[in-house]
């Protein structure tokens, strides 16, 4: 049942997502790619289970590993998005161009 | 203190919701930075709860990891420079897929724990059941994982051109790769049939899915990078949700499908701006099928000075960027002549063609960095009617999306591919260094056209030049 269940959500999010980004103009492209991958940074959640665990010492090192690239992707991908989303500017502004 | 695993997942809906607000407030140049906040927020939220579960009796390691980790990537995003976006993105990418591969190897160890029993008087262990479902999903995201991880790692190389960024194709490629398939197929199944903690067949899955995210790379050359980069942050969603299965998390599922979904959405916007299948993108180097009718004709080439006379008389003016802008760093110089322009009483915009650059959206970034202003980027099926009405079209760096052989040479490897028709303006300025043929070998008929006119040399010190006639 847990499996049935877990596809429901599976299906659901898909759709979710091919309606939530198909209308998306072209100039945001880049930070909505670099934000998304942000997002898929989610992963950390099941890294730091397994880091935080007390047996198997093998998985609590794969964890480790694992917590610290989930870091990157989640630390990295906001910031440098949040950094090009910074620089996208109206017109109106110090009547620059 | 711990939290119960109901509170917990409540507190996971709050993160989804915040998400997907994120992602869909990330849809417009307005409210995309606060989206972007509201999505980190919810990534925050997510951790901070799990941080109190009741699985988690250990700190140690998570910080250790947590801090490298912080570390590398906030430097990392601090100093990349807007040109090397598309690796940097690529490498945010891999991490992402490594970390996902790594979570299904842990869940891998703790699943096949051996547990130790009496039983008929005799200390035994015996290794805990783990279920089908748990092993097929496991091996999912090992696979995804990976292929993300080592796919994403070539891509960097490329763009950041430590190995060579054409496509890499050789005979009996398919073969190889039809090969590595079936092998991870076998070794999966082997696995399932009897899993053990440093089986055989563990170590070929995780080693032939790292062999084909390389092969899955190197046969696509350059300018189709954006098509590779939107499929492998595609991927990195999926390695996501295969984890999520395979530890049972809801958020991982919900957060992973919606960016699987969202870069599938990206690649085929993609490949549409290229007329071409994914299967071809991925399959084929490019243009070794047909041969383009020869164009011949004679270039008129132009210098700086005839070049200000007629931009100084123009009342519209479109330019239109490509990778090449990029490579020569010029976007701050073209911002410039823009603003010059602009002042002389001249209607300036950027023409953005999808694929224009190393990754969806590319030119934008590069020209927002250099403080053009949003409403003057504009999309290729906005500026094309607006073509005949333009004085000037300045092609910087670009080639074959302006090539108007891909309207009208059926022979043509790129016929068929939309393409921003510049040969429509009335006069039209190619800022080139040679009279080489783009990344797809095809000749542009564009250079001979009755109303172009060639400008050689490094485009950046052109406009330059130009800027510095038009100061007087």
């Amino acid at each position: 049942m847990e499996a049935v269940f877990l596809s429901f959500i599976l299906m659901l999010s898909i759709f979710l997502g091919f309606e939530l980004i198909s209308k998306v103009p072209a100039t945001l492209h880049t930070p909505l790619m670099s934000g998304a991958n942000a997002i898929s940074g989610i992963t950390v959640l099941g890294a730091l289970i397994a880091a935080g665990q007390d047996h198997a010492a093998a998985a609590t090192w794969l964890g480790a590993v694992a917590v610290m690239f989930a870091t990157i992707n989640v630390v990295g991908g906001y910031m440098v998005t949040d950094r090009m989303l910074g620089m996208f500017k109206k017109k109106d502004k110090g009547g620059a161009a | 203190m711990t939290l119960s695993p109901v509170f917990i997942n409540f507190t996971y809906i709050i993160s989804a919701i915040l998400f997907i607000y994120g992602l869909k407030m990330l849809g417009h140049p307005d409210t995309a930075r606060r989206g972007n906040l509201l999505s980190a927020i919810g990534m925050f939220i997510a951790v901070v709860v799990t941080l109190f579960a009741h699985e988690i009796v250990r700190f140690e390691y998570i910080v250790a990891g947590m801090l490298a980790g912080a570390i590398i990537g906030a430097l990392a995003a601090r100093m990349v420079a807007m040109t090397s976006m598309p690796e940097m993105v690529a490498l945010f990418n891999g991490s992402g897929g490594a970390a996902s591969l790594l979570v299904g190897w842990a869940v891998l160890y703790d699943e096949l724990r051996p547990t130790v029993g009496v039983a008929d008087g005799v200390l035994q262990t015996a290794v805990a059941d783990a279920s089908t479902f748990t092993l097929v999903t496991v091996m999912l995201s090992i696979l995804i994982g990976g292929v993300t991880a080592s796919g994403s790692v070539i891509a960097y190389a490329k763009l950041a051109e430590k190995m060579n960024s054409a496509a890499i194709v050789f005979s009996g490629q398919r073969i190889v790769n039809s090969l590595i398939l079936l092998g991870i197929v076998v070794s999966a199944v082997m696995f399932t049939l009897d899993p053990a903690i440093g089986s055989m067949w563990f170590w070929m899955l995780l080693g032939l899915a790292l062999l084909l995210g390389v092969m899955a790379v190197i046969p696509i050359g350059g300018a189709d990078m954006p098509v590779v980069i939107s499929l492998l942050n595609s991927y990195s969603g999926l390695a996501a949700c295969a984890a999520g299965f395979a530890i049972g998390n809801n958020l991982l599922i919900v957060a992973g499908s919606t960016v699987g979904a969202a870069g599938m959405i990206l690649t085929s916007i993609m490949c549409k701006a290229m007329n071409r299948s994914l299967a071809n993108v991925l399959f084929s180097g490019f243009g070794a099928a047909k041969q383009a009718s020869k164009v011949e004709g004679e270039a008129k080439p132009i210098n700086v000075d005839d070049a200000y006379l007629i931009l100084e008389s123009a009342s519209s003016v479109v330019f239109v960027p490509g990778y090449g802008m990029a490579v020569a760093q010029a976007q701050h110089v073209v911002r410039e002549l823009g603003e010059l322009l602009e002042k002389n009483g001249c209607e300036v915009n950027f023409a953005i063609h999808p694929v224009a650059g190393r990754m969806p959206g590319h030119m934008n970034v590069l020209l927002a960095e250099a403080n053009v202003p949003y409403e003057q980027l504009v999309e290729m099926d906005d500026i094309n009617p607006r073509l005949p009405n333009t004085d000037v079209a300045i092609v910087i760096g670009a080639n074959d999306v302006v090539n108007p052989a891909a309207r009208e040479d059926e022979n043509s490897p790129i016929y068929g591919m939309p393409i921003i028709n510049v040969d429509h303006a009335r006069t039209v300025f190619v800022l080139k260094r040679s009279m080489g043929s783009g990344f797809s070998g095809v000749d542009n008929p564009l250079f001979f056209g009755e109303n172009t006119r060639m400008l050689f040399g490094d485009a950046k010190q052109s406009i330059s030049g130009l800027v510095a006639a038009f100061k007087g």
